[in-house]
């Protein structure tokens, strides 16, 4: 027991080790150079966000004068004010966003527990087929017209949330590195339930599933994001404004700056004349306030996303 | 029984959309349906590479690939390898900026691209202008673009990157250094002989699965990014993008089935392909 759980926190986590001979160099300015460098790289990283930022807080007409600037001519609320006299369509696509991913990301785990345990067992009679049949999936598909045809003419699925909701679900991907966490279960833990009586859903919910807490985290993660960047199959499947997610309101709004002002019911709240909405500073504001929260909260998960593909080795 | 679902999931997801491949050799017809359409054959693919754009779309599609791979991965490296040098402080504070990008949609990294690139209000206009000199037309000239796309899609991913390998790194025993030291190696030595060559396998798996999507473009970056603007289409347009119209807007239901059929067959012989050419250099690091 102690040595699964000592091998999956090893897995899922690849930390700094504790003693690492820092004194492999010790010239300083040597140091300094490739820290100089770093902070250089990592400007030009941040920099794109700063421009966003500022903008967002510019009043519109030193946009309109002087471009997106980093200093800009004056400062100003009015973008945020503005948004937040109607939130109506922002929080409604926050909403519909926080219900898919949600849904998808419970959904999608249990689905991928399930899927990457029956591959992971070695003495499951087709593991063979069956890890072929899910991996060939990887490899080939029938292309974005048949899929998008079975959808929409087939399941009937267009202007329904499921549309967005039932691609995502399940990836070979991520039940291949699944498989390669659970496939270090020991056998005989599985074996010895069973000879105790133990049915295989009872195994599967109250064994595996509690040790594959690593792989959960990690793969939950990554789902969950997937999901809440989800645009393109909301951009094949959804129409209707009231069903769009954070990011097909970014895709509207970009595709016709004039969204928001084509958007009747948006201006009647407002009862503005719609020649003099500060489209540039709120484009960037809305831009900010559908990733902000995010990008506050994801960068502390950071290491999952990528020891998601350390987890399993995907040979196998 | 476990299984059930799975199987389910892609049998309707996966292996019924490749039964509908048979749309690319038919004329689709919405009301006679899939299999009530007529037959034409190869018609739809010969049409296709008949037309200018199967070129410049295939072209474009692979030469963008190619050079994401070789780019991100040259940098990546090169990065990772040189945050290695760094204090744990630091390497913290760059790799967490250095992973912002990745958290954001490529619809939300064309609001960004957007605000430097606009004509009239971009950054980089509002620059050129403030120099004294002629603003410039991105979104109107197909010559910039291969350079804008390649750097955008640097700034996305580096970060995932340099954190793919220095995990990598992390994971090397550090008693091949220690040893190296005692030998009088240097830096470039090290990592040259010991980092490089411990880290290849997990570069070749990488490698084999990116070149197996070479043919699989990046749909978001390429359709966000240019705005889907026409009159750039020549250094911008690959595969994804140009089915995704033909479905979308020119209706072409057929043609564009016929192109995804290109597109999956094409890429499954450079997966196949390239696991061969990596199973004949070192076994070990095949992907099966």
């Amino acid at each position: 027991m102690s040595t699964i759980q000592a091998t999956a926190t090893a897995g899922a986590a690849p930390e700094l080790p504790a003693a690492r001979s820092k004194a492999l160099d010790s010239r300083p300015i040597y140091r300094w150079m490739i820290n100089a460098l770093f902070i250089v790289v990592s400007a030009c990283i941040f920099v794109p966000f700063l421009l966003v930022v500022v903008s967002s807080f510019s009043s519109e007409d030193s946009i309109l004068r002087h471009g997106y600037q980093f200093i800009p001519e004056r400062w100003s609320l009015g973008a945020y004010r503005l948004v937040f006299q109607s939130p109506k369509i922002l929080l409604r696509a926050y909403g519909v966003t926080i219900v898919v991913t949600v849904v998808g990301t419970a959904a999608g785990l249990l689905l991928t527990a399930m899927t990457g345990w029956v591959l992971s067992r070695s003495d499951y009679r087709f593991n063979r087929q069956a890890t072929f049949y899910v991996f060939f999936t990887m490899l080939f598909g029938g292309g974005l017209v048949p899929f998008y045809i079975l959808m929409t003419q087939y399941l009937h699925l267009k202007d329904s949330l499921l549309a967005v909701i039932i691609p995502g679900l399940l990836s070979p991907f991520h039940i291949m590195v699944m498989k390669g966490f659970m496939s270090k279960i020991p056998f005989e833990m599985i074996e010895s339930a069973k000879v105790d009586g133990s049915s295989e859903m009872r195994i599967f919910f109250t064994m595996v599933l509690p040790l594959s807490t690593p792989a959960l985290t990690t793969l939950g993660l990554t789902i969950a994001f997937n999901y809440w960047n989800e645009w393109f199959n909301a951009m094949l499947f959804i129409d209707k404004p009231n069903l769009a997610t954070l990011q097909l309101l970014l895709v509207r709004m970009l595709s016709t700056i004039e969204y928001l002002t084509a958007n009747t019911e948006f201006v009647k709240q407002l009862g503005i004349d719609v020649g003099q909405l500060p489209k540039y500073s709120v484009r960037m504001a809305m831009a900010i306030l559908a990733a902000g929260p995010m990008l506050c909260v994801f960068p502390f998960f950071q290491r999952y996303f990528v020891s998601g593909l350390t987890l399993g080795s995907l040979k196998g | 029984m476990l299984f059930l679902p799975g199987f389910l999931f892609f049998l309707v997801m996966s292996y019924i959309p490749m039964v509908g491949i048979v749309i690319a050799f038919k004329d689709y017809n919405l009301r006679k349906g899939i299999f009530g359409s007529e037959w034409v054959g190869f018609d739809n693919l010969k049409f296709f590479f008949a037309s200018d754009t199967a070129w410049r779309v295939t072209r474009n599609t692979i030469l963008y690939s190619f050079s994401y791979i070789v780019l991100t991965l040259v940098v990546s490296l090169a990065l990772a390898i040189l945050l290695n040098e760094l204090t744990r402080r630091w390497i913290k504070i760059h790799q967490t900026i250095m992973f912002l990008p990745y958290f954001l949609s490529w619809v939300l990294v064309s609001y960004i691209s957007n605000a430097f690139l606009d004509h009239q209000n971009g950054f980089l206009n509002a620059m050129l202008k403030s120099a004294g000199l002629q603003p410039v037309e991105w979104y109107f000239g197909a010559e910039y673009w291969p350079i804008i796309l390649n750097l955008v899609h640097l700034w996305k991913a580096v970060g995932f990157n340099v954190l793919l390998y220095y995990a990598g790194i992390m994971g090397i025993d550090q008693s091949y250094y220690e040893a190296a030291r005692i030998d009088g190696a240097n830096k470039l030595q090290m990592a040259l002989k010991i980092t490089i060559p411990l880290l290849a396998p997990l570069v070749t798996i990488l490698l084999i699965l990116s070149i197996g999507g070479m043919f699989r473009g990046d749909f978001g970056l390429h359709y966000f990014i240019p705005n889907n603007t026409g009159l750039i289409y020549s250094t911008t347009d690959i595969i994804d993008t140009y089915v995704f119209r033909a479905l979308r807007t020119i209706g072409d239901i057929s043609m564009s089935a016929a192109v995804g059929f290109f597109q999956s067959v094409v890429g499954l012989a450079l997966v196949l392909f390239a696991n061969l050419v990596v199973r004949k250099l070192n076994e070990e690091n095949s992907l099966w």
